[in-house]
């Protein structure tokens, strides 16, 4: 373990920063090439219909017209998914979800091409939809994906101990249900690719705002019916992701390609916010029982879990987003007897994928609620029933794993936020003094002549508080490893790349840090080479709060492999012992306390003694195993720890909640890139407060009804309040000196959290997500009229 | 066709255009000015913000007829060289960019509310990005940039 860093922990300016502050930085849609095409998609305001016959024959020949595209174009596969290949990229005889395109027009001008598409003649016959999830497993339902057979997507159990006998032995018994709504990712950039036909020999070449890059070739290649080296995949800048720019930029990847090699042009697609929210997956929601037999000491003894989750109309990333959930459905508690069930299904709703959080945010807000309540009854606190019920080193999971090789710090980060907010006092105060100066009388809503309301006599504050576990990487879904490529100049900079994309969350900075640290340099010393699937080793994809982890521990061990080559020479050069310790520090090279030479001069005096001073390091996850039939097994390699505290106040005349402050203590491992970890909590707790207070996708009979952002809210610089990041960097043999997962965390606690203390304020416990004025006003939503939600419902 | 003369960037241009034409789609493709960016179309992320008469403006929502004699800055302008403007350095320094599709937008917005208000408060700077949308900072370190610049052009101007 080193102790002692000189770059590492500390604040370091963006790699790419420069560019981002001046403009110069280009994404995807700043990208202009002479001679290119633009798009655009043939769509019907159908949620699920049959295609009966399209007529192009009102624009065949229009001067704005180069092609028409469709599924006859396409000379590989035509349906396409990250696991299943299910989704077409143009719809031949039925649409099932309404972001579904049936052909695409390319030409030069964006205008011309949608006037063309209003005057194409799609004739085709509406067919009954399946909204309601909890009816798509139905004997008589009808079928989404006819030649899957069936509406189950997947169904994930879990199985340990014996929960009957689990719930006999437990002096209470009690069952509850959740509902958690459809969000959208609403990174602010739009999906942009741009396809360039390179010639038969040379294939195609991608560039485009790509999470993903390895997967988008992968199922380019697969379209195009071309070997994965024909097909290079190179990252613009990229706008924001958060999981929602891998299955979308595959499809319009694909298209773009289609469009490119039949037209012999490059070709690009740009989408609107309108076509970004219509077509784009979504965070799936989950309704969720939960069932908890416990003592009156507070220990849990038994839980009993059913989760269905709305898959909408593709496979998508639902299994491996419901797997994370099984793993996790328990939160991180002792519990001897569980029996979970997961289900995806398919719905005619918009589909439903990976988006930040990944299958933990919604049985996270359903398990921190239910913890508080049994708390409740027990008459405990919310600390004291899960200080009693909280994993510790040793303790087995409800997979049946282990907890080892790492600091299992969930209490130590739960005692943290308790003492950092000063969690037990507030939360008393708040459930002693409820006193207000105005309480609304509802059965007379009318006020009195005398009556007047300054909004803060009828607030009420409430503190309330979450914690998680997360399994860190891939586990069980596949395999996880990742590749990092760094080359030393004879003037001693330094180039870096690794197959892990720059989603904006800052890896290169990371990366490049880790590098000088491990170097003895400055990060500022360090290249960042984009990513280009031609040059750089396939990592697997950039998600699951795998970088800093996978990536981290690619890079460094890329720039140990550079430093054992240089050590030798280091040695024979100026006739040193085996035991004299060489250090690299401060862009210099010393030995026992001796400076010898700059790290410039050492790169020098490598580079002209034939040294190569480039390498490829790679990091292979430890192995996990996953027992499908009953859920049992090392899930993940290992595990990081979450708290969050809100502090809310509550205005119960118009049921708004304020989020005042946000106490986020989080063990990520080592904290490489200091501004960019507190940057994480940042954003991951405001995304999460806009995921438990407001934001929502509401759709009637599967049509959206929020396209942009003036009707689909994210939180403003003034919907939020602080918040306060603490990290707790406990120990772990992985990674790059234990550095984990930090991204994903942050945004799952808030929403319970936020519960919590809702009900520390006002007394009433709510059971859906997002804590709107109607749910906290009246505990249900008001829309969509025919959606029964939850246990108050 | 409307031949229209204004300023950009502190020099004088015209150019030949549809009165109709968005101001964003006059500074990416006619001027090749791409650091104004869109992100919704409507007026309500404000990636596209730039500054006209001063005044931050979303450019989605102003039309090429309304430009006549308008001085408009872009975040193109900002920087001289490799001299960065004390607000992007700022926004570097604080942590305040992640992916940076919003930043220059936001920036833009901080540059007019510091041209009228050079001591703003925490709610005054709040009010002023309000308009500006940001998916992936949580707008901390952002308003902590916009805070560190007014107090180092205040000290630099006492």
């Amino acid at each position: 373990m080193k102790k002692n860093f000189s770059v590492v922990g500390r604040p370091v300016i963006r790699e790419d920063g420069f560019e981002k502050v001046t403009g110069s930085a280009k994404f995807a849609d700043d990208l202009k090439i002479e001679g290119m095409l633009y798009t655009a998609m043939l769509r019907i305001p159908e949620t699920h219909a049959k295609i009966n016959s399209i007529d192009f024959s009102a624009i065949e020949g229009s001067q704005y017209l180069t092609a028409i595209c469709t599924r006859n174009d396409i000379a590989g596969i035509k349906k396409i998914g990250v696991i299943k290949n299910d989704q077409p990229v143009f719809c031949g005889d039925k649409v099932v979800t309404p972001g579904d395109v049936i052909a695409m027009l390319a030409g030069e001008s964006e205008e011309e091409l949608h006037k063309l598409i209003g005057k194409i003649k799609v004739d085709y016959t509406p067919l009954p939809v399946l909204t309601d999830p909890l009816k798509a497993l139905d004997e008589n339902a009808l079928l989404i994906n006819e030649e899957a057979g069936t509406n189950l997507i997947v169904h994930h159990p879990l199985r340990k101990g014996d929960v009957e006998k689990g719930f006999a032995q437990s002096d209470f018994v009690i069952e509850r249900k959740y509902t958690t709504q459809l969000i959208e990712h609403a990174y602010i950039e739009p999906e942009s690719v741009t396809a360039i036909p390179m010639g038969v020999s040379r294939g195609i070449k991608i560039i485009g705002s790509i999470q993903n890059p390895f997967t988008t070739r992968r199922i380019v290649a697969a379209v195009l019916n071309m070997p994965l080296s024909k097909v290079r995949i190179e990252q613009s800048h990229l706008g924001g992701s958060f999981g929602g720019k891998d299955d979308t930029m595959c499809m319009l990847s694909a298209r773009a390609a289609v469009a490119a090699l039949k037209t012999g042009r490059p070709v690009k697609i740009r989408y609107t916010r309108e076509d970004s929210i219509l077509e784009s997956y979504k965070r799936h929601p989950y309704i969720m029982n939960y069932k908890a037999g416990f003592s009156k000491n507070g220990k849990i003894n038994a839980m009993k879990i059913d989760i269905i989750a709305d898959g909408g109309a593709y496979v998508s990333m639902s299994p491996f987003v419901t797997w994370r959930t099984v793993v996790q459905a328990t939160g991180p508690y002792l519990i001897e007897n569980v029996h979970t069930d997961v289900r995806a299904v398919h719905t005619n709703n918009p589909y439903t994928g990976a988006m930040r959080g990944f299958g933990s945010p919604q049985p996270i807000f359903a398990q921190e609620s239910l913890m508080d309540e049994i708390a409740s009854m027990l008459n405990l606190s919310p600390v004291e029933i899960r200080r009693i019920n909280g994993l510790k080193a040793g303790d087995k999971t409800a997979t049946g794993q282990t907890l080892q090789n790492h600091d299992v710090n969930l209490l130590t980060v739960l005692e943290t936020a308790v003492e950092k907010s000063d969690f037990t006092n507030k939360w008393k105060d708040n459930r002693e003094n409820k006193k207000i100066l105005f309480e609304p009388d509802f059965s007379n809503p009318v006020l009195k002549d005398n009556d007047f309301i300054r909004p803060e006599d009828s607030i009420k504050r409430g503190i309330g508080l979450s914690v998680s576990l997360r399994g860190c990487s891939l586990g069980g879904e596949g395999i996880d490893a990742a590749a990092a490529y760094l080359s030393l100049q004879s003037d001693g900079t330094i180039y870096l790349n690794c197959g892990l994309a720059e989603n904006g969350q800052g890896l290169k900075t990371t990366f490049s840090i880790i590098a000088a640290e491990v170097l003895g340099t400055t990060a500022e010393n360090i290249y960042y080479l984009e990513l280009n699937t031609g040059i750089t080793p396939d990592s697997g994809p950039t998600v699951a709060s795998r970088s800093t982890l996978m990536g981290g521990g690619a890079v460094k061990n890329a720039a140990e492999i550079i430093k054992q080559r240089l050590i030798p020479l280091i040695k024979s050069e100026w006739k040193l012992g085996d035991e004299e310790e060489i250090e690299f520090a401060g862009n210099k090279v010393s030995a026992s306390g001796k400076e010898l030479t700059t790290f410039p001069g050492l790169c020098r005096l490598a580079y002209s003694r034939g040294i190569c001073l480039a390498a490829i390091g790679w990091y292979k996850s430890p192995d996990v195993h996953w027992n499908e039939e009953n859920g049992q097994g090392d899930a993940y390699f290992t595990y990081v720890y979450g708290c969050q505290v809100a502090e809310v106040r509550v205005n119960i005349v118009t049921g708004e909640i304020y989020v005042d402050r946000v106490t986020a203590v989080h063990d990520a491992g080592k904290i490489i890139n200091k501004l960019g970890a507190e940057g994480q909590v940042y954003g991951g707790v405001t995304q999460g407060v806009g995921y438990g207070v407001f934001e929502e996708v509401t759709h009637e009979n599967g049509l959206i009804r929020e396209l942009n952002f003036d009707t689909y809210t994210i939180p403003t610089s003034k919907d939020i309040g602080e918040i306060i990041p603490v990290f707790v960097e406990g120990d772990d043999a992985n990674g790059a000196w234990g550095a984990k997962s930090l991204g994903e965390p942050t945004l799952e606690l808030a929403s319970a959290a936020i519960a919590n203390a809702v009900y520390n304020a006002v007394g009433t416990r709510l059971y859906n997500l997002p804590l709107n004025l109607e749910e906290v006003m009246l505990g249900k939503k008001l829309r969509p009229v025919n959606n029964k939600r939850g246990s108050l419902a | 066709m409307i031949n229209l003369k204004f300023k950009l960037n502190g020099e004088k241009v015209s150019v030949k255009t549809e009165a109709g034409v968005r101001l964003i789609d006059l500074l990416r493709n006619n001027f090749g000015l791409t650091g104004t960016k869109e992100g919704c179309g409507v007026g309500e992320c404000g990636a596209c913000t730039v500054l006209m008469n001063k005044k931050a403006v979303n450019s989605c929502l102003v039309l090429a007829g309304q430009l006549a004699g308008a001085s408009i800055e872009t975040i193109e302008s900002l920087a001289e060289g490799e001299m960065l403007h004390p607000l992007q350095r700022n926004f570097l320094e604080h942590g305040a960019v992640q992916c940076g599709y919003c930043t220059p937008g936001m920036i833009l917005s901080a540059y007019a509310l510091l041209d009228e208000n050079p001591s703003p408060d925490e709610e005054e700077i709040k009010e002023a990005i309000a308009g500006n949308l940001c998916r992936c900072t949580g707008y901390k370190q952002i308003m902590d940039s916009i805070k560190a610049t007014a107090d180092e052009l205040n000290s630099k101007n006492k």
